[in-house]
């Protein structure tokens, strides 16, 4: 006999659930369950904005009170999904207006946001505090200052590397005088200059405002009179620091920073001159999270700046801080648990960039705690590869990107497979990884092998054949998310692993070898996956065994979606139809 | 389960027509153009053979680029390195604010110290504080930069020139790939020789002053070809003419 458990009970237990993959188990556990469960969830993720319909999701969770929906393929952020591709929020906004009216926080990742869509936000949802917009266009200032001016709860506006169309700084004094409940203000990725005298009233009126992250045109005068107003700050994101070195200016600053005793997390500092590093010292005990990776600064500058820093988990510096200033990093900052090393130079010709696989070396050995690393350099070695390996088990994200194409070993020559399949079986709870240099199918045999817990696999210009992919999709149980470019194989390792591609969220390949034929065959197999081709040349004026530029394949119960570009080639269910485009306008 | 597409008579007889922006020694096309920056001319898939610096695939290839169009670059693929438009923007718009500043101050006889772009010396509170500075050879179409902080003497520095522009060692990159006999940059008897510009403007013979004044004064190196440096200071200056052209 069952004994049921009183919903009551469940949804007081559920009240401490939190984790979506918790409730995702909870929620297959039995129907009862998965009725409580729905009924009770607040935070809602979807990972890709077309794996679902907004109203199957408005439907499911009624209780619904946050929202974040992640639209373009991560290799969106470096250009290869042609603009107009999709990813639109506005059907989401639409739908949620409707059924969901009691929705606080919209969180949207990669996708387009138009100034309608925002004023739409900004007039449907009465109790809205929470807009975070990271890496989204399509947007003015226009839209912010519909949402600073009708949302009066408003906590939290971020604006996180958007590609904003920037008609002026008149959206901050939109704010009414009467809002005082703001949090968080991130406003970095916009170019025109605010008023500061408005800025400074919005600060003044918000005794809550804990993060500010102001855009360059912001000086250093105004910088030190926000700072002044806000001495509560926990995270601070400066403006523009290039300004005349005046001593008068140096004091103010320094003593500016050194009444902000709440400050963890420091970002901003575009052009910074060293010599005004120096009036951060005071807070550089405090801090856990120091981005200095828009700071041009070099080397002596940096040390004497992170070695104050004895509490920081999260540095991310470009390469002019060299491997003597790891080395540094690696002693003195003994709590670090996340690195990202960026490259100075645009251009990649200059191949003396001052990183090598010294510095990560240091800094694996030294911090115990590192457990994500972003890393680029021009080339590597096996070895180093398994001292990091042996050093830090540990490590949950690792992404190297070796920046030569193809390039070997350079004290051996070899290819790097020994030195990541020591990554693969050493760090057992790697749930992330980038890979680059020279590979061989053997690299990934050895990835398939041992990355157990691999949750996201990204690849450049690496492997010999079809068998890497194989290796791949037959081996990384946990796969969710693999993206590929410019690698030797196709269609006969994804046909194989066709299944494979269900329990995955999404996969991206781009200038392999994947022909027409064997995209719509993987669609006509699978009705619960969206291949989408992307090339610029239909399809149908080569042969379907001729390669095409770009597949994007993703699992869906939202069927093909209906917003597809004309570059863009949903297959078509139906074999005797053959190709044609779904966008039926 | 899936059978599998007969691939026919095999890959390497397709024509692989892959959109990748190889354009032939522009630099990258990396901001969006009408239709997004993905786009570019149909070419074949990238390999190894792509990115002749890479030194052991370089044995592969047939003899050398000296002379040659220069060798295509990452920076012309699409995309790669894997770095955030917002982040390639700053660093792009970093490299044009130098340049432009050093266009500017190539134009001027005085430098404003105050402002100096980062490899360039700087003077302040009387410190001089030193950065990579840029290092042009005639014929090689891609400069180099080199730290003056990390060499002690003319020796030295000519040593890593050698080495930067005429050898192939492991980890570095020989631009022209065909030299084998040692280069003296600063004796005169070889076919190049050493020059810099200096803080006013004007071209030197590298070697004639200590060094410790010469890094200083030093903004911008360039190996010159023998027969074009006639017209610089001569090597054995009159005194006082030296006096003159040394930094204020």
């Amino acid at each position: 006999m069952a004994l049921r458990l009183p919903s009551k009970v469940l949804k007081h237990i559920l009240s401490f659930i939190d984790s979506n993959e918790d409730r995702n188990s909870v929620s297959l556990v039995c129907k009862s369950w998965f009725e409580t469960e729905r009924k009770t969830r607040k935070r809602v993720f979807v990972g890709n904005c077309y794996a679902v319909t907004p109203a199957a999701v408005a439907r499911r969770f009624p209780a619904m009170r946050s929202l974040t929906l992640k639209g373009k393929p991560h290799f969106a952020d470096y250009n290869l999904v042609p603009d107009g591709w999709g990813g639109y929020a506005c059907p989401w906004i639409e739908s949620m207006a409707a059924k969901s009216p009691y929705l606080e926080e919209i969180r949207l990742k990669r996708m387009v946001v138009t100034d309608d869509c925002l004023e739409r936000i900004a007039a449907s949802f009465k109790n809205f505090k929470v807009l975070v917009l990271t890496s989204c266009e399509g947007f003015s200032t226009d839209g912010i200052a519909a949402i600073a001016s009708t949302c009066r709860n408003l906590r939290v506006l971020e604006l996180r590397e958007c590609i904003v169309e920037d008609l002026g700084g008149d959206w901050l004094s939109y704010f009414p005088e009467t809002s005082t409940s703001l949090v968080s203000l991130d406003f970095s990725c916009l170019d025109s200059e605010v008023k500061i005298s408005d800025l400074e009233r919005l600060v003044s009126r918000s005794p809550n405002l804990k993060s500010l992250k102001l855009n360059p045109a912001v000086t250093l005068d105004g910088l030190v009179s926000i700072l002044r107003r806000a001495p509560q700050l926990t995270e601070l994101g400066t403006g523009s620091f290039a300004a005349e070195l005046k001593p008068e200016a140096f004091t103010k600053l320094s003593k500016a920073f050194s009444n902000c005793k709440q400050l963890q997390s420091l970002s901003g500092l575009w052009d910074v001159l060293p010599e005004y590093l120096p009036a951060l010292y005071s807070v550089c005990p405090g801090l856990t999270s120091l981005n200095l990776s828009y700071a041009t600064v070099r080397m002596p500058d940096l040390v004497e700046l992170l070695r104050r820093c004895s509490k920081l988990q999260k540095l991310w510096v470009m390469d002019l801080i060299e491997d003597k200033g790891l080395e540094a990093v690696a002693s003195y900052c003994k709590e670090l648990r996340e690195l990202r090393v960026f490259p100075s130079e645009p251009d990649l010709d200059a191949t003396n960039i001052p990183v090598t696989e010294q510095g990560l070396v240091y800094v694996s050995k030294g911090c115990r705690k590192l457990e994500s690393v972003l890393y680029f350099c021009v080339q590597f070695t096996n070895a180093a590869l398994i001292t990091i390996a042996r050093k830090r088990p540990n490590l949950k994200c690792f992404r190297l990107c070796v920046i030569e194409p193809f390039a070997p070993d350079y004290k051996t020559n070899e290819p790097l497979d020994k030195g990541f399949k020591a990554i693969a079986e050493g760090c057992k709870d790697l749930r992330r990884l980038s890979v680059s240099g020279l590979l061989s199918d053997k690299a990934f045999k050895y990835i398939g092998k041992h990355a157990k817990k691999v949750r996201m696999l990204s690849i450049a210009f690496a492997g010999d054949s079809d068998l890497m992919l194989h290796h791949l999709l037959s081996g990384c149980e946990s796969l969710k998310k693999l993206e590929i470019r410019d690698c030797p194989f196709g269609d006969t390792a994804l046909l194989e692993n066709a299944a494979k591609l269900e329990t995955m969220r999404s996969l991206w390949m781009s200038s392999c070898f994947v022909s027409f034929g064997a995209c719509k065959l993987l669609s006509q197999k699978m009705p619960r996956l969206n291949v989408e081709v992307i090339d610029e040349h239909p399809p149908k004026t080569r042969p379907e065994s001729s390669p095409v530029e770009r597949i994007y394949i993703y699992r869906t119960v939202a069927g093909p979606r209906m917003d597809t570009p004309e570059f863009v080639w949903t297959l078509h269910k139906n074999p005797e139809i053959g190709v044609s485009k779904l966008a039926i306008k | 389960m899936i059978t599998e597409l007969e691939m026919g008579k095999g890959e390497s007889e397709l024509e692989l027509g892959l959109g990748l922006s190889l354009g032939g020694g522009t630099a990258a096309k990396i901001a969006g153009k009408s239709g997004g920056g993905a786009w570019g001319e149909r070419g074949r898939l990238l390999t190894a053979k792509d990115f002749p610096s890479v030194g052991s695939k370089r044995a592969a290839d047939s003899p050398s680029h000296a002379g040659s169009s220069p060798p295509r670059s990452s920076s012309q693929v699409v995309g790669w390195p894997p770095i955030g438009s917002h982040r390639m923007n700053s660093l792009v718009n970093n490299q044009a604010t130098k340049s432009a500043r050093e266009e500017e101050e190539a134009g001027k006889k005085k430098v404003n110290d105050d402002h100096q772009p980062k490899d360039v010396t700087k003077k302040v509170n009387g410190k001089v504080q030193l950065g990579f500075i840029k290092v042009n050879m005639d014929g090689v179409a891609i400069g180099r930069k080199v730290d003056l902080n990390a060499h002690s003497s003319y020796e030295n520095l000519a040593q890593t020139l050698e080495d930067m522009f005429f050898r192939t060692n492991p980890g570095t990159i020989g631009l022209t790939g065909q030299f084998t006999k040692p280069l003296r940059l600063l004796d005169g008897s070889s076919e190049f020789v050493l020059t810099y510009e200096d803080k006013e403007g004007d071209w030197m013979l590298v070697g004639d002053v200590p060094w410790r004044m010469f890094i200083t004064s030093v903004k911008r190196l360039r190996v010159m070809k023998t027969s074009e440096a006639n017209g610089l200071a001569a090597r054995h200056q009159e005194p006082k003419e030296r006096q003159r052209n040394q930094p204020a």
